[in-house]
């Protein structure tokens, strides 16, 4: 179990993350970024971002 | 017998709804009528005395045969659920503790502990100060064991008890300064009398500020976050005169934070949305605040933080909670000021009257406090 830097609840994290993998708080429904393994980071993933067609 | 009948799961245990033939008597005969450990023995109605419930709650229509009676034929049951206007539950309580064992009374007779203070907001003396003090005050998240024990139960006002659901874990914490209360609700909360106000060209489409000062609610609320003895049982609200949880860790007793209230009927049938600005002693950021609700409610059946930054449901919204018994709570800080927002809703009908009710009869008997109070809601609706 790792915590949500926004809501600081529990988010499960599979047995094999792997860095950039996102996932959801379940409590405030943040999308959550692994940005790193070892050990696991939690951040809030950045928005969809427009790459005007490049 | 009517169709749709439960699977009873043990003892039954026989009720009696005085006074049933309005919202609140319709929603609980709905919930008791599904309710797997309760029989409704009567129901009661002088003006419809004779006929079927279903003539006022057409809801109910082939799922009982029971028809009202009045009053004067109440015969003996396990419990009474009172659902008589405020006044009467008074003036009739030695009928109901001569028929009733228990009695749960959804009106508002019984939930000021405060002789002076029932006059202030109610108008009247009160018509039996002698039991004040020995109903408890029903909101389960609050008095949970004090109702394990009690026979008489005195269930919150519906303003009253989302507010105080809203605002309690900080009013706990003694991190409130001041609170500015505002209630959106629905038509159901004027209850099934038509009058002036009601007529469907003056209600609908209305935004009626109908009581910007002086609810009989605010009576509860102050009573309860600030932890005088007003409230029934007043003990078994585990907030001391000073503020702070019992047993919480020892601060230095804050003066009282002051409350106000204000109500605005809105386009709605079911529900209240209420909107607290809560004036903060400190700054907090939001973790500390969903450290906050999360202490108070993490363990509680029926309520739910919802806050979240995207989506379409940010925050609460009792159109999602109509017939169900949830409060949703939501809070969102002010970057630029030292203020807290908290927004939470319910179904006035169901977690403000008769879902709390029932709430209540379950943890009186023992039963699990989900049990016949399931129903999550229609979405859309």
């Amino acid at each position: 179990m790792h915590e949500c830097p926004v809501c600081e609840a529990e988010v499960p994290i599979s047995e094999d993350p792997l860095e950039g993998e996102l996932l959801e708080c379940e409590e405030c429904g943040m999308e959550l970024e692994i940005l790193a393994l070892d050990p696991v980071t939690l951040g809030e993933a950045p928005d969809a971002e427009e790459d005007w067609g490049e | 017998m009517g169709r749709g009948r439960p699977e009873r799961s043990g003892t039954v245990i026989r009720v009696a709804i005085a006074g049933g033939s309005g919202y609140a008597g319709g929603e609980l005969l709905r919930l008791l009528l599904a309710h797997p450990d309760a029989e409704v023995a009567q129901v009661t109605s002088e003006r419809f005395a004779g006929k079927f419930v279903h003539r006022t709650h057409p809801n109910l229509r082939g799922l009982t045969r029971l028809k009202y009676v009045p009053l004067g034929e109440l015969s003996s049951c396990d419990l009474l659920f009172s659902c008589l206007p405020h006044g009467a539950s008074a003036r009739h309580i030695d009928l109901f503790l001569a028929n009733a064992e228990r009695v749960i009374d959804l009106g508002a007779d019984f939930r000021l502990g405060d002789v002076g203070e029932y006059e202030r907001f109610y108008g009247e003396p009160h018509p039996r100060p002698g039991l004040l003090g020995r109903f408890v005050y029903g909101i389960p998240e609050l008095n949970r064991d004090a109702l394990r024990s009690t026979s008489l139960v005195a269930c919150a006002g519906c303003n009253a008890t989302v507010s105080i659901l809203a605002l309690r874990p900080l009013f706990l914490e003694q991190v409130a300064k001041s609170a500015v209360i505002e209630v959106k609700v629905g038509s159901s909360e004027a209850g099934n009398r038509a009058s002036e106000a009601s007529h469907h060209p003056e209600r609908s489409g209305a935004m009626r500020s109908y009581k910007p000062t002086g609810h009989r609610h605010l009576a509860e609320i102050r009573a309860v976050l600030n932890g005088r003895d007003a409230v029934q049982a007043g003990a078994a609200v585990a907030i001391t005169a000073g503020g702070a949880a019992a047993g919480s860790e020892a601060r230095t007793p804050a003066p009282l934070p002051h409350i106000h209230f204000s109500a605005t009927a809105v386009e709605m049938v079911r529900g209240i949305l209420a909107t607290c600005h809560v004036f903060l002693r400190e700054d907090l950021d939001e973790k500390d605040l969903w450290r906050i609700y999360r202490r108070a409610y993490a363990d509680e059946p029926f309520v739910r933080i919802v806050k979240e930054r995207t989506g379409i449901h940010r925050y609460p919204d009792p159109k999602l909670l109509a017939g169900s018994n949830y409060c949703d709570i939501g809070f969102e800080r002010d970057p630029h000021a030292r203020r807290v927002v908290v927004m939470a809703a319910i179904d006035n009908l169901m977690k403000g009257a008769a879902g709390q009710a029932v709430q209540a009869f379950n943890i009186m008997h023992g039963l699990p406090e989900r049990r016949g109070l399931e129903f999550p809601g229609l979405h859309p609706a």
